[in-house]
């Protein structure tokens, strides 16, 4: 009863924490809050008029949603990346970083979630696929698979801070046996949401250009830079605007990791490339139709020349120490690494994968006013879950939110 | 027997209990070869095993839920509680609130309710097919006031459905297409085809990425020759494995089917045809009233509804009555052969056995029993 008790003051003081704030806090809720119904109006729209009302077609069957999806799980799988140092090597620096990182990988999941949801044509029968009522088709769907992974690295990500976060709101330690076990499934479990995600993909026999044995690690290179890069902004972002306390050392260790993560995404493109353009078959098309367009249809080409020089410029500022250490240049490398990912993890490999079709027909995919606006609005759904954890998990670190036994 | 499994596996020594249920004079095995278990010399217990079996079929098996979780109520009985308890209070809202209205509207919301929250066709019984097609006919009177039939035969035994397709023969008319959207009601908005016709051009041999299946000029064109392609029904469906909540499959007679009510509409299925052989309902299907084919079987050509797929199904509710798909019966040059693979005697075992026939791509193991041959 008592922990019940604790539990409703923490949500109560949570909750008083999240609505007050200065101008610029409530400016940016309420931002978010106004695309997140813009959204909503765009979703109703789709569930009115069927998936009809976006740019896919019985030729590019995924698009944006797929896309945005796939990236994201990397994002989740990138907290890792802060769970690993701090509580298996003990590093003591990412001790703060680490229940942003947590709080970070639970938006991402639930983004994830939501951009398989807003995919689906039938989501009032999504029940089908609830274990014991339905029909889960375990283990021959990779699907079912990524289900059983994400839910369970939602609840890891979601119990190892709240239990810690518990305990220092009741100024109690937190008892390492119980959390140090669950960090260590945890960061196993995050490889295994991204590899997973790749096998999606990779286990269709029908899509050359995404059968590949390659394609599986390269998500986790990719994600491990993409995923850390977001970090890094978003404490930055912390930094200047809360009393939170994150070192310099902190945020270069990670940009260590960002560095690393995307020299290795590097060589495994090049790798790649050179499979594809050296001796090319007929299963290259695809990287062709990619990179530099097939039979004059080439709507992917502005974005992945983007994302190339960006992705190769970024890692090749990042290699030097001396820009690394500058903040300023470690930020804007981070933000250009972080939007080639999303191009190349997202557009760049899910449409290209439909392009040309099975029986080598090309049909270009372009998303609608109606897709972006869900996609955007999920993004905003993500971004005010993350501000709230975010937000609550500062208060009780700072010692501001405490729990208060009133018979005491 | 496993060495009658045509597409290729890794042979781990794991599979040597397994037996085949049936294999074709051709050499094919069906495929299913764990569904029919031996009745005879079985004790009680085994045989009310082997009747659970025999009437839920080998998902029993294959339910990867109840392995990893070894529940001991099985998935119908829960689903079947499940269900009554929301029956239970939908018909108590629709009976404490029809003080206005007529038993018409009642009904309708009744079989809304239960169609919403009924099972998988695939592990239904057969009495529980029956159920949801009367109600899928009485919603359809209650809806329109006019009549369907609708059926749910089940596979024959000792067959199993093959196509041949012979490319000298094909004028590139399009009958074939036309009848099947007739027959199967597609969705005459999105002019939604099964069949894709492909012109290529004579003196280049199959180049798909030149071929055009989407032409409106008079044929045949000089200089082109014709082929069509449409859903493989493959002996190894990778659309079929990859299905989250397994609404598609491959029945007893070689048909790989969906259940429209079960799908959810992911399209992962889609992703995974490497045929092209799968169309998805991006919007409501629309057949005007008077165009609609009231001949009807469940996994057929029955009414779809927006956010499902659907495919060829090489015309489930004309092939178990013993008649040729409608593309066959369409076609004016002949092209087109339909048969039981297992009938020593059919035109499609003749084709097989004296033309010399190729599959689309062949490499990929999915096994298509859909054969293209020439003169």
């Amino acid at each position: 009863m008592g922990a019940f008790k604790v539990f409703r003051s923490l949500v109560v003081d949570s909750l008083d924490t999240i609505t007050k704030g200065s101008k610029k806090y409530h400016l940016w809720m309420g931002f978010l809050i106004l695309v997140m119904l813009i959204g909503m109006y765009c979703y109703s729209i789709q569930l009115e008029e069927g998936l009809s009302a976006t740019g896919m077609s019985d030729r590019v069957s995924w698009g944006l949603y797929i896309s945005n999806f796939t990236f994201l799980v990397g994002v989740a799988a990138a907290a890792v990346m802060l769970v690993m140092p701090t509580y298996v090597l003990k590093d003591i620096d990412f001790k703060q970083a680490v229940l942003i990182g947590e709080g970070l990988a639970v938006a991402a999941l639930i983004m994830c979630l939501a951009f398989v949801v807003a995919d689906m044509g039938g989501p009032s029968v999504l029940w089908h696929m609830i274990p014991g009522i339905g029909v889960f088709n375990f283990p021959n769907s990779m699907l079912t698979w990524d289900v059983i992974v994400l839910n369970g690295y939602l609840f890891i990500n979601i119990s190892i801070p709240f239990y810690i976060l518990f305990k220092h709101y009741q100024n109690k330690e937190a008892k390492k046996s119980v959390y140090v076990p669950g960090a260590i499934i945890s960061v196993f479990w995050a490889v295994g949401i991204h590899l997973v995600t790749a096998f999606l993909y990779q286990g269709l026999q029908a899509r050359p250009f995404w059968n590949n044995a390659l394609l599986g690690p390269r998500f986790l290179a990719s994600a491990f830079a993409a995923g850390p890069a977001l970090i890094i902004l978003v404490l930055a972002v912390i930094r200047s605007f809360t009393a939170f306390k994150i070192e310099d050392k902190t945020i270069k260790k990670i940009a260590m990791i960002v560095t690393v993560a995307a020299q290795i995404n590097l060589i495994m493109l090049v790798s790649e490339l050179f499979k594809e353009f050296y001796a090319p078959t007929h299963h290259s098309e695809s990287a062709y139709y990619l990179f530099f367009g097939l039979h004059g249809k080439n709507a992917l080409l502005p974005w992945i020349w983007t994302a190339i020089p960006l992705n190769v410029l970024a890692t090749v500022i990042l290699t030097f120490n001396k820009f690394r250490n500058n903040l300023k240049v470690l930020y804007f490398c981070c933000f250009m690494l972080f939007v080639a990912i999303w191009i190349e993890k997202g557009f760049g490999l899910i449409v290209p994968g439909f392009i040309p079709g099975p029986y080598g027909k090309i049909v270009e995919y372009l998303p609608t006013g109606v897709e972006i606006g869900v996609t955007i609005g999920i993004w905003a759904m993500g971004a005010f879950i993350f501000t709230i954890l975010a937000k609550t998990a500062i208060g009780i670190e700072l010692g501001e939110l405490r729990y208060k036994d009133k018979k005491a | 027997m496993s060495d009658n499994k045509k597409w290729f596996s890794l042979d781990l020594g794991l599979n040597n209990k397994k037996e085949s249920s049936g294999s074709c004079g051709c050499g094919k095995s069906e495929g299913s070869c764990n569904s029919s278990p031996k009745e005879e010399e079985l004790s009680a217990d085994e045989f009310y095993e082997a009747a659970i079996n025999a009437s839920i079929g080998e998902e029993r098996h294959r339910d990867g839920f109840e392995q990893v979780f070894d529940v001991k109520m099985d998935r119908r009985s829960a689903f079947k509680k499940l269900t009554a308890s929301l029956l239970i209070g939908a018909g108590a809202v629709t009976t404490s609130c029809s003080v206005t209205t007529g038993s018409d509207t009642k009904e309708k919301a009744q079989i809304g309710w239960e169609e919403q929250f009924k099972g998988n066709y695939k592990l239904m019984t057969d009495e529980e097919k029956q159920g949801t097609i009367n109600r899928l006919m009485r919603s359809y009177e209650l809806r329109t006031d006019k009549k369907i039939n609708m059926t749910a035969e089940n596979a024959a035994e000792d067959v199993l459905f093959g196509y041949a397709f012979n490319i000298s023969k094909c004028q590139g008319y399009m009958n074939c297409v036309s009848a099947c959207v007739e027959e199967n009601n597609q969705d005459r908005n999105s002019e939604m085809q099964y069949i894709r016709i492909h012109e290529m051009k004579d003196g280049e041999g199959f180049k798909f990425d030149k071929a055009d299946d989407n032409y409106y000029h008079e044929v045949p064109a000089e200089g082109h020759f014709y082929m069509g392609t449409q859903c493989f029904h493959c002996d190894n469906p990778p659309c079929v494995e990859v299905c989250p909540v397994q609404a598609t499959w491959k029945e007893e007679d070689g048909l790989v089917v969906i259940d429209y009510d079960w799908c959810v509409g992911c399209r992962y299925c889609m992703a995974a045809c490497p045929y092209d052989g799968r169309r998805f309902n991006w919007s409501k299907p629309e057949v005007p009233e008077n165009e609609v084919n009231k001949n009807q079987h469940y996994l057929g050509n029955r009414m779809r509804k927006k956010g499902v797929m659907e495919k060829c199904t090489f015309c489930v509710q004309r092939t178990r009555k013993g008649k040729n798909p409608a593309c066959v019966e369409a076609c004016p040059t002949g092209a087109r052969i339909f048969g039981n693979l297992l009938d020593p005697n059919s035109t499609i075992r003749w084709v097989l056995e004296n033309k010399k026939v190729f599959r689309l791509k062949e490499d990929l193991g999915t096994e298509p029993k859909f054969w293209y041959f020439m003169d």
